[in-house]
């Protein structure tokens, strides 16, 4: 009897052991691929302006990330604009508010969820293809060609994308915030009964330029974010079409949730920025 | 006879000194001349090339290229090295977003953009034809060319900057014995037509060695089992050459 006790305990330390070793390597592969994220973003951003300049790569690439992301950004931002009108409204009905439906919006939409949406829809869309032409040109030795021709691969691949992200963003987001407020305002005025000049003048009381700033500093954040993660997972593929496939899903899904991890911890610093800058 | 590429000792661990993949190769590769380096899969021949690229750094033992040693050359002296080489690579490893004619003139606008853009089209056109490339497939995109196609374009590639050291990466794996037949032949004839071009050939097909190879480096397992010209290699008593050699030319 004692004997089946002790086999049995030892199973169970054994299970235990095995989960927490298990916990502990999936931390220490988090935080060691993270370290690599910023080792190689550090070396990218200190190609971004040696020579030869690759201007017109970024262009291209603000072109890809812009210009072909904005009707998604123009549809997203008019219904979420939309939809949370309509819930703010509900609520706000309910205490007798419904003056303050356009600056709740507005804040919403500025501070959160324009940085946030436009993000995750950029990291989704233009991410996803970054991690897969980088990983398709890794598996096809496009990569190594470069280097063996005297071209620095990463200056001329990587920090254009991380550059033009960075740019880009904060344009998608202030195009997001102005699709969004007029959804708002047309839903508002329109269907709910609100009166226009009541629901500007309210934005206009309660939203200061630093709300929209926050915005689109974070937007930035995130172009960078989301640009270094899949850029990365696609440089350092390996394994073929099924790592490219595999690199594209890492580079997508990470960024995407480090887009929100970082979405708290950013907001905090700015807002403990123009804090501090208000108090001085 | 001078020499091109001088590799002493050489020793690459990619784990720390556990185990190692080049154990202390020691090999000469004349200038102007054909060398090609054979073996069986995963002996090291990859690795080797990469050392002569600078691509990566020994962990022990010296590369020396025109006599100067790479791992104490700066970013930007390897940079102006490689320049110096160029390489065929095993897939061609064309740029797919570009156009033959552009894939030509790449490394020519990175590295001599004083050149102006007709005189680089000049060039790039130029190195195509040598190439045997015709005219018509100049603006196709890699995708539309056949292998044998984009093995040419490869080559264009790589001697756009006239380079002193030309090298093949298994040129002939995968293609059908008529492609194999001319991708040899046009590494012999970009050989002989570039004056004091030393080209390197990463092979594992014996008969193309034979066909091409002056002077022959046999790999194994991390070690140079053989240097020297193919009569060498019929004439050795060495048992594991004798029958990888025979094997070889039966099949020849």
């Amino acid at each position: 009897m004692m004997k089946v006790w002790l086999e049995y305990r030892q199973r169970v330390n054994a299970s235990i052991d095995e989960f927490f070793i298990g916990l502990y390597e999936k931390f220490v592969s988090v935080v060691y691929g993270f370290g690599q994220t910023l080792v190689f973003t550090h070396q990218c951003a200190r190609y971004m302006f040696s020579k030869p300049s690759r201007f017109s790569n970024m262009i291209q690439h603000m072109h890809f990330i812009g210009n072909d992301s904005i009707i998604i950004i123009a549809l997203t931002g008019c219904f979420t604009g939309l939809a949370l009108s309509y819930q703010i409204y509900i609520g706000f009905n309910l205490v007798n508010a419904t003056n303050l439906v356009g600056p709740t919006v507005a804040l919403g939409i500025f501070k959160e969820l324009a940085p946030v949406l436009t993000g995750l829809i950029v990291a989704a869309r233009a991410g996803g293809a970054m991690a897969a032409q980088l990983g398709t040109m890794r598996v096809s030795e496009q990569i190594d060609a470069l280097e063996v021709m005297g071209v620095n691969p990463k200056q001329y691949l990587v920090s254009p994308r991380i550059l033009a992200s960075f740019l880009t963003l904060p344009l998608l987001c202030g195009a997001f915030d102005f699709i969004a407020i007029h959804g708002s305002e047309l839903l508002c005025v329109n269907v709910l009964g609100l009166d226009s000049a009541i629901f500007w003048d309210k934005i206009e009381t309660w939203i200061e330029p630093k709300d929209i700033i926050e915005g689109l500093i974070k937007s930035a954040v995130f172009g960078i974010t989301f640009s270094a993660i899949c850029c990365k997972t696609g440089f350092y593929t390996s394994g073929g079409a099924k790592g490219v496939g595999e690199a594209t899903n890492r580079g997508v899904v990470n960024s995407m949730v480090w887009i929100i991890i970082l979405n708290f911890f950013v907001s905090n610093i700015i807002r403990m920025y123009f804090t501090i800058a208000e108090a001085l | 006879m001078s020499t091109a590429v001088e590799i002493t000792d050489l020793r690459k661990s990619f784990d720390g000194g556990n185990t190692f993949i080049l154990k202390g190769i020691n090999l000469q590769i004349p200038k102007d001349k054909v060398t090609v380096i054979i073996g069986f899969s995963g002996t090291g021949k990859s690795v080797l090339i990469k050392h002569i690229l600078g691509l990566i750094e020994p962990t022990s033992g010296s590369v020396r290229i025109f006599d100067h040693e790479i791992k104490h050359m700066s970013e930007d002296e390897v940079i102006q090295l490689r320049c110096k080489m160029g390489m065929l690579f095993q897939h061609a490893a064309l740029f797919d977003d570009m156009t033959v004619i552009e894939n030509v003139m790449f490394p020519l606008k990175e590295h001599r953009p004083e050149l102006g853009k007709s005189e680089i089209r000049r060039i790039a056109e130029e190195k195509l034809i040598q190439s045997g490339m015709e005219e018509i497939h100049f603006n196709k995109l890699p995708a539309e060319l056949s292998g044998g196609m984009r093995k040419r374009v490869g080559l264009a590639r790589a001697l756009s900057l006239d380079p002193e050291i030309l090298i093949y990466d298994e040129p002939t794996t995968g293609l059908d014995p008529i492609l194999t037949e001319m991708v040899d032949d046009l590494i012999l004839s970009t050989h002989r037509r570039i004056e004091g071009a030393t080209s390197i050939v990463i092979s594992h097909d014996l008969n193309a060695a034979f066909r091409i190879g002056e002077n022959i480096v046999m790999l194994d397992k991390g070690t140079v089992l053989m240097q020297g010209t193919p009569q060498d290699f019929l004439n050795t008593d060495n048992k594991f050459i004798r029958r990888f050699v025979d094997k070889g030319i039966r099949r020849e």
